[in-house]
């Protein structure tokens, strides 16, 4: 049987991973991908969660957060992206570091 | 017949299909002058189908009175209860649907005339005055002519508004039904006289009908709040139908003045009927209100609307009179109407001698007339006042349109001659009958009916009646009756003359023309009702003729009583009737067929001189009622409350805390605001400049550099949590 | 150890192996690609969780439709396609560094948890059902309003997405 710890500590490096790609990334649609990963790993730990410790009836607690979460991910993903095309079009690139007009 | 066109579904059609004429016409309609009129005359029209129809029903339903025709819908849910609203149809509805339908289908009709619809624009005519007339040029040279009312549109709005209204008050089947018809007359009444807004006479005269209204209306509302409260509902039926309700009513003490329940119920709602009545001392509104367009004085303030005054306490009439039966004292809010109504019969038809105006003398005489019809109440002639308030507003009616007809013809001729004249001063008339003779003819009916001219005119029969009823019951209203009856006589005389025979005293009377056919027919069929109508009310003891009748009004009305009304067999009323009739007529005529000129003093002003001049000037009621009630309101709102209240105790108060408040804020700005707050604001300011330009250093505006921050802060906080709830 | 044991050692030696190279990919096709991998990864450990509808939605949602949408951004953007040169910040090191610090700390944290022993129950049938989750999410006493609240937002973002992606007529002029 697998231990609960292991699938926590895979969603632990997942989001570390992804946390990773997030800050270090120059290219936006980089940073989206590292993004992705780390919803996943939050994915991984609810459903982990439920399964170990919330499974029964009528616990569906972490199903819907689930289901929810990709609903979210989803939404989060089409506007980042169309985000991402709006700004490229303006200014012919999506390097973060050049995207700092709020600079102080 | 068709369940569908039952009576009782007609009913609720007759005031419904005037106020959608109101609401298309304001909203939709009003741009078109030709569309306006056709909403309003065909609403109109239908109306006026739709009671017939349902006053032809009502006459072949065998006991209309004890089982009315009702219809009701739930309307307001009231605590436990429903309110119920519906509408009825029993006798008294239907012979006053019938004079309310006719005379006002024949007013709208009369109405597109009288504003010169199909004349060209003035170009001087602004809304709010009356049109001023317009240049055309015709066979070569330029000609004045009327020209059509800016506002055309509005007034069918609004008398359209007031037919609804009208209806309402007559076929609800509850006082609050009633009360709000009457006062959405009142509003309509409002709007109308003060039609012309640009005059300040007619925006006077407005807001005075309303507050000297409003009066009866507030006091009316009083009577309806306790009969709810002490019956629990208002329904006529309920109320005036049940034997048991009018003798707990009339035997329960009120706590005002000894008076029952029923007396002081009673009183409250006569209260309502002197200000809509027009009766003394609440009558001083309706002469004033003739400053509105001939039309709204034939309808609103002649035939309709003042006779809903009549109506209020016709249909109370059990209520008022409860516990009294024929020889029997008289009940308090009889003996209020007889006395209230025989005095302004009286006091009424005296100003009216004295007036110059042809639509004043008109004013005075329907106050008068109203009179007659509170008094017959007053000493329990029911049916005789019903009666009279059925051909009143006929030849009431006729009478005004017929006036302002005249009034058309003669500032038609002031156009023609370029004379700047009063064209509603009689005196400014005469020899008008051979210019205007249709006008002529039907206002003649008009006139005799008023006076009473025996047994061909409708006003004989119904002032007989009164008579009659007033001779049995009490000796002093019947000879104020019969002394105004004289006069109302003289004046009809006198007006006839002045305006008709004899010769024109104005060049503008020298060109009058007859009016345009609109105008002319609605005075022939009122001319018609006006001869006629009276045939169906002729009594079974009059001579010779009351074999051949079958008094069928009197019986029909009659029936709404639960007790019978004996006719006097004297016939002490009969001769007085035709006495003071014939005479007044005859006196009139002899004494006013000689006035040669507009400038003349007047034959009884020549008589009596200063005492003319007192009745002449009303009575200086208007005055003593400015020295009474409006100088000292005035005086006090001037003097007491703001000179005085105002000025020294209320500003000086005002002042002092003021001052108060000026030294306390320099002391403050000085000793506080300065030295410590600003101090304090400033150093805030400048500290929160320089670590601000410190600070925005940190902001590179790069995310994940922020992101990165975040992170740091993240693990920071992560440690010491950990190492704290290890 | 078991064989489920050994399932999801593999698994997860995939989608964290393919993670980094999504992260670390010079070239965003690529990156996007590794992704995908990643992606599939986590389904199956879903599946190893037995909630294997999330497994399907996973497949169908990350890689049927948000990967995708990521390599059609990547395709629109030109630069990002075509750029090779490195693709991480100057001082990507910091934070390896303190990612790696903070997933030890994790981890730590996780293993002295006591409950992180817990055996699961075998799962009882109805828990899997997808009727028993659909009537929970249209349950008024559920989660109606969160589910509502949901598709409201997925609406948004739809108009959203469409209104800040479209080329207005002004800048196409310029």
């Amino acid at each position: 049987m697998i231990p609960l710890s292991w699938y926590l500590i895979l969603a632990a490096a997942l989001m570390g991973i992804g946390l990773y790609g997030v800050i270090t990334r120059k290219n936006l649609v980089g940073a989206l991908i590292g993004l992705e990963l780390m919803l996943n790993s939050v994915n991984i730990n609810l459903l982990a969660f439920w399964r170990y410790l919330h499974y029964a009836q009528p616990e569906m607690d972490g199903l819907v957060f689930v289901a929810l979460a990709f609903v979210v991910a989803a939404a989060e993903t089409a506007v980042g992206l169309a985000l991402i095309i709006s700004a490229y079009r303006s200014r012919k690139t999506v390097d973060v570091n050049e995207m700092n007009l709020l600079k102080g | 017949m068709s369940t569908f066109l039952s009576t009782a579904n007609l009913l609720w059609f007759i005031p419904l299909v005037p106020f959608a004429a109101f609401v298309i016409i304001s909203v939709a309609a009003f741009r078109s002058r030709s569309l306006s009129h056709s909403l309003a005359l065909g609403a109109a029209g239908l109306s006026f189908i739709a009671s017939m129809i349902v006053v032809w029903n009502g006459l072949h339903l065998p006991g209309l009175a004890q089982n009315p025709v009702i219809s009701q819908i739930p309307w307001l849910p009231a605590g436990n209860s429903t309110f119920m609203f519906g509408v009825q149809l029993d006798p008294l509805t239907v012979v006053t649907l019938a004079f309310v339908a006719i005379t006002i289908l024949m007013i709208f009709i009369y109405s597109v005339g009288y504003h010169n619809f199909g004349a060209p624009v003035g170009k001087e005519d602004i809304p709010g005055l009356p049109p001023k007339g317009a240049e055309v040029k015709r066979d070569g040279h330029v000609e004045k002519v009327p020209s059509v009312e800016p506002m055309y549109a509005r007034f069918f709005a609004l008398i359209s508004l007031f037919a609804f209204a009208m209806f309402l008050l007559v076929v609800t089947d509850n006082l609050l039904g009633l009360y709000i018809g009457w006062e959405i007359m009142g509003l309509c009444s409002y709007l109308l006289i003060g039609f012309w807004y640009g005059r300040e006479s007619a925006r006077k005269a407005a807001i005075k009908a309303f507050i000297v209204t409003r009066i009866g209306d507030v006091i009316m509302l009083l009577g309806l709040a306790a009969l709810y409260a002490l019956t629990g509902t208002l329904n006529y039926q309920q109320i005036l139908a049940s034997p048991q309700t009018l003798s707990m009513l009339s035997t329960t003490a009120s706590p005002v003045a000894g008076l029952s329940w029923a007396g002081l119920i009673g009183l409250l709602l006569f209260a309502g009927t002197i200000g809509k009545s027009a009766q003394f001392p609440l009558h001083v509104w309706l002469p004033d209100a003739m400053e509105g367009p001939t039309p709204v004085s034939a309808m609103i303030h002649a035939a309709t609307m003042v006779s809903a005054g009549v109506y209020l306490v016709a249909r109370f009439f059990p209520l008022i009179s409860a516990g009294w039966q024929p020889g029997l004292p008289l009940t308090t809010p009889m003996l209020a109407m007889a006395a209230i109504g025989a005095f302004t019969a009286l006091f009424a038809a005296s100003i009216a001698v004295t007036q110059n105006d042809i639509k004043r003398v008109l004013a005075y005489s329907t106050i008068s007339q109203l009179g007659y019809m509170v008094a017959a109440l007053g000493v329990g002639a029911y049916s005789a006042a019903v009666f009279h308030l059925f051909t009143h507003a006929f030849f009431k009616a006729l009478l005004f349109l017929a006036a302002g007809s005249v009034i058309h013809g003669m500032e038609h001729g002031a156009f023609h001659s370029k004379q700047e004249l009063d064209t509603q001063d009689m005196r400014n008339m005469g020899g008008l009958r051979k210019k205007m003779p249709l006008t002529f003819w039907t206002f003649l009916a008009g006139g005799l009916a008023l006076s009473g001219f025996p047994l061909i005119t409708a006003g004989f029969w119904s002032k007989d009646a009164i008579l009659a009823g007033a001779f049995s019951e009490s000796a002093v209203v019947f000879i104020a009756l019969a002394l105004a009856a004289l006069l109302t006589a003289f004046y009809s005389a006198r007006q006839i003359t002045l305006v008709f025979l004899g010769k024109p005293r104005s060049k503008a009377a020298e060109h009058g023309i007859e009016s345009k056919a609109t105008m002319t027919a609605p005075l022939v069929v009122l001319g018609l009702f006006a001869i006629g109508i009276g045939w169906i009310g002729i009594p079974q003891t009059f001579p010779v003729l009351g074999k051949l009748s079958t008094d069928w009004f009197a019986t029909f009305t009659g029936s709404m009583l639960s007790f019978e009304v004996s006719e006097g067999v004297s016939s002490v009323p009969l001769v007085t009737s035709l006495i003071v009739a014939l005479g007044g007529l005859l006196l009139g005529w002899l004494v006013y067929r000689k006035v040669r000129s507009a400038k003349a003093e007047d034959v009884l002003e020549a008589a009596f001189g200063s005492a003319y001049r007192f009745v002449q000037k009303k009575y200086m009621l208007d005055e003593l009622y400015d020295l009474l009630f409006i100088r000292p309101a005035a005086w006090i709102a001037d003097v007491f409350v703001s000179k005085w209240m105002d000025l020294v105790i209320i500003d000086g108060i005002i002042n002092g805390i003021g001052k108060l408040g000026l030294w306390f804020g320099y002391v403050l700005r000085n000793w506080f605001d300065l030295p410590v707050v600003n101090g304090a604001a400033d150093g805030i300011a400048g500290g929160t400049r320089k670590s601000g330009s410190f600070i925005r250093k940190l902001e590179t505006g790069r995310v994940q550099q922020y992101m990165a921050g975040a992170l740091a802060g993240l693990a920071i906080l992560f440690i010491i949590l950990y190492s704290v709830f290890k | 150890m078991s064989a489920g044991q050994v399932i999801f050692l593999l698994v997860g030696a995939v989608t964290l192996g393919s993670g980094i190279a999504a992260v670390n990919a010079r070239k965003m096709l690529h990156a996007a690609l590794w992704l995908v991998l990643s992606l599939l990864g986590v389904a199956f450990i879903f599946a190893l969780l037995e909630a294997s509808f999330f497994a399907v939605v996973q497949v169908l949602v990350y890689i049927g439709a948000i990967a995708i949408l990521i390599i059609f951004a990547v395709m629109l953007s030109r630069s990002s396609l075509t750029d090779e040169g490195t693709q991480t910040n100057p001082r990507w090191w910091l934070a390896a560094l303190g990612l790696l610090i903070l997933f030890v700390g994790i981890c730590a944290a996780i293993l002295l948890w006591p409950k992180v022993t817990s055996i699961p129950a075998p799962l009882p049938a109805s828990a899997t059902d997808l009727a028993t989750l659909g009537k929970e999410l249209v349950n008024p006493n559920g989660y109606l309003v969160p589910f509502e609240l949901s598709s409201i937002l997925l609406l948004a973002t739809l108009v959203g997405a469409i209104y800040t992606a479209v080329e207005k007529k002004e800048e196409i002029k310029k």
